[in-house]
């Protein structure tokens, strides 16, 4: 005979019996096991008796009169909501259908008459621990959605943040056209772009690895260095290398950011450009045709230590009218049900087939949803025209202190040799040196521009000694720049120097900037006899230069510019 | 033939389950059964007849009385699946055995209160 166990738990048991006998003795083995019993004499009172005490565990007979069991043991369900309340019925009825009714009552099991103590203890040890089951299924399933609403709270709170730091930038320019998903940043989708001083465009399109709030917050850090490096005036290069220094930095080590940059400059026509992991880019001809890839040849950022990053980048030129393409992964990765990739092909024709620019974006994605036979609120896609500089209008730079404290006379000259000239570029410093000349602020522009110009001059024609004639046309515009790099690699002697000169003049006051190189020089007044048009991709936008300053001559051959800005004093 | 009115194992289990309330069992069962068999002897119909059968069934097989919780569940099948006729007989049958096992029981009973 079973004797009471240490390690049963104590449970309230309701037994509902109409035979006095049978109550009886059930209730003495239930009790003997340990259990507290509530007895009741028919359904009404064993489902009222439910009501008020809540017992764990119920056993019902099958066949009482007022309300029987099956009856009973709906009601007594239908009381206990989720949570489970075993029923075990009482009954000698051996006929199948009956103990179908039992079941579809809501019984979980059946003791059978003459009542076996040993049977009914493994019973209801059993319906015990299922009973538990649920509870604890229920208590972890109220965690879980309490935590999901948490995380959910959380995200919506970095987002906020984050949309301060990664601000919309200049992709609202009239020549930009864009489609971002409002979970991008939980998707690890980034768009970002910027004015350069000198009115270049910087573009970035990213994806992080992973989803949620880890590839979200690497988004930040990126979006800084990439605002903050763009508005000194630094170029792709150096912005690249300092984006994957800090991503390889702070990131663990399986996350990483694939990431397509450009550089446009609507002024001299070209686009640099890297991609690193990013599906190819697409630069779209005109007037329709074959859309020319812009293909992913470095390893996504935050991968390679600082000292085996390539921050090489291919520059293409760009003529009027020309779009370039971007779009994140889930365009050519998007399966339809038998696991086909849509793939770069369909997107290729879809690109060469599209005949209104303003129509492309609804095209990729008609024809995705056509493909999938669903439609897909995930993937980035941008579109930039090539347009004329003057359509493009950078805010004005809002500085943060007063005329008073501007410098007027004071001259400066560096000079950069090989080895600097290979891995250092001086420009931002430079600018960031004029910037305190406060009266030259209005043509902030302009002075970028033209300090690039010369700088660029004396580096590649005139140290490097690259023909100009090279850029001409656009397939010898590759080598060029691949030649650019090999010399540059190769670079051993040569110099460059820059001499800067403000003096106060009696309304205001003048920079002069000289530019000198070593190298051999050139006819100056030959390219500058040139027509306009000519000078166009080669030259050495010497007309650019003389447009945007004041004066500017060459001499020494041409190895040596001379520009001068002028302002007025402010008020 | 002989035929096994009370089965004494049964017994002997439950007077050790029941312990002190063996007493109030065997009375509580005594009292029970005459409930029962004027059920069974009342029932107006079919349905009654039925239960009455089922429920006397239950409570003598828990009690150890075999031939008559047999009886019953021929009386209940009977009257579910037929046939009706001679089931008059089934219930005195019924009522002749119980009148047997109703002695033992009081003996039974005896036997403890004075132990």
């Amino acid at each position: 005979m079973n004797q009471v166990c240490a390690d049963v738990e104590a449970l309230s048991v309701l037994i509902a019996e109409d035979g006095a006998a049978d109550r009886l003795l059930l209730a003495t083995i239930v009790r003997k096991q340990g259990h507290q019993v509530l007895t009741a004499e028919n359904g009404e009172q064993a489902v009222a008796l439910f009501a008020e005490r809540r017992p764990h565990v119920v056993l019902l007979d099958a066949m009482m009169p007022v309300m029987d069991g099956f009856e009973a043991a709906r009601q007594i369900k239908a009381l206990a909501g989720e949570a489970l309340v075993p029923i075990i019925f009482l009954t000698s009825l051996s006929e199948e259908q009956a103990l179908v009714r039992c079941l579809e009552a809501g019984g979980d099991d059946f003791l059978a008459k003459p009542y076996s103590p040993v049977i009914l203890a493994a019973k209801i040890k059993a319906m015990d621990r299922l009973r538990r089951l649920q509870a604890t299924v229920l208590e972890q399933r109220d965690q879980i959605a309490r935590h999901h609403n948490h995380l959910l709270n959380e995200q919506r709170v970095a987002k906020a943040v984050f949309d301060q730091v990664a601000h919309a930038g200049c992709l609202s320019a009239p020549n930009i056209r864009y489609l971002q998903s409002p979970y991008a940043l939980f998707n690890g989708d980034l768009l970002l772009a910027a004015y350069t001083p000198a009115g270049d465009m910087h573009v970035l399109l990213g994806d992080f690895t992973g989803h949620g709030l880890p590839a979200a917050v690497g988004a930040m850090p990126l979006a800084e260095v990439f605002y903050g490096m763009t508005a000194k005036g630094y170029g792709l290069a150096e912005t690249l290398r300092e984006m994957n220094a800090k991503l390889k930095r702070i990131l663990p080590v399986d996350m990483f950011c694939c990431a397509l940059l450009l550089n446009l400059s609507f002024q001299r026509r070209v686009v640099e450009v890297w991609n690193g992991g990013m599906p190819d880019g697409y630069l779209l001809p005109a007037s329709g045709g074959e859309p020319q890839p812009l293909v992913s040849r470095h390893l996504p950022l935050g991968i390679l230590a600082p000292e085996q990053f390539d921050d090489t980048t291919e520059v293409l030129p760009l003529a009027l009218g020309e779009r370039l393409f971007l779009l994140s992964d889930g365009v050519v990765d998007t399966s339809d049900e038998n696991d086909q990739l849509f793939g770069v092909e369909r997107l290729r024709r879809v690109l060469a087939a599209n005949r209104q620019p303003a129509l492309l974006f609804e095209e990729v994605l008609q024809a995705l949803d056509g493909f999938r036979g669903r439609s897909r609120d995930d993937v980035s896609l941008l579109d930039i025209e090539v347009v004329e500089p003057q359509l493009l209008s950078p805010p004005p730079v809002i500085y943060s202190d007063s005329g008073q404290s501007s410098p007027l006379d004071w001259s400066l000259q560096f000079e950069f040799r090989a080895d600097t000239l290979k891995r250092f570029n001086p420009l931002p410093y430079l600018l960031q040196l004029l910037q305190e000349i406060h009266g030259l602020r209005a043509q902030s522009g302009a002075l970028h521009s033209v300090l690039t110009e010369l700088y660029s001059n004396a580096l590649e024609h005139g140290v490097l000694g690259l023909d100009s004639a090279l850029k001409r046309d656009a397939r010898s515009f590759a080598s060029y720049y691949q030649m650019r790099n090999e010399r540059l690699q190769a670079l051993s002697e040569g110099f460059i120097r820059v001499h800067l000169r403000v003096e106060p003049g009696p309304r205001g006051g003048r920079l002069i900037i000289e530019v000198e190189d070593s190298g051999k020089g050139f006819n100056v007044s030959k390219v500058l006899a040139r027509p306009v048009s000519e000078q166009g991709l080669c030259g050495r936008g010497l007309n650019l230069i003389r447009r945007l300053s004041r004066r500017a001559e060459w001499v020494d051959e041409g190895r040596r510019a001379c520009v001068e800005f002028a302002w007025e004093a402010l008020a | 033939m002989s035929e096994i009115h009370i089965d004494r194992k049964v017994l002997s289990d439950l007077q050790e389950v029941m312990e002190d309330g063996y007493l109030q069992l065997l009375e509580t069962f005594l009292a029970d059964s005459e409930i029962r068999l004027s059920q069974l002897h009342g029932a107006k119909n079919a349905d009654e007849l039925a239960h009455a059968a089922h429920s006397f069934k239950g409570s003598s097989s828990n009690m150890g009385a075999v031939a008559l919780a047999e009886l019953c569940r021929q009386l209940e099948d009977r009257v579910n699946h037929g046939p009706l006729q001679g089931i008059e007989d089934l219930i005195n049958q019924i009522d002749r055995e119980y009148a047997a096992v109703r002695g033992l029981y009081c003996d039974e009973r005896q036997r403890v209160s004075i132990g």
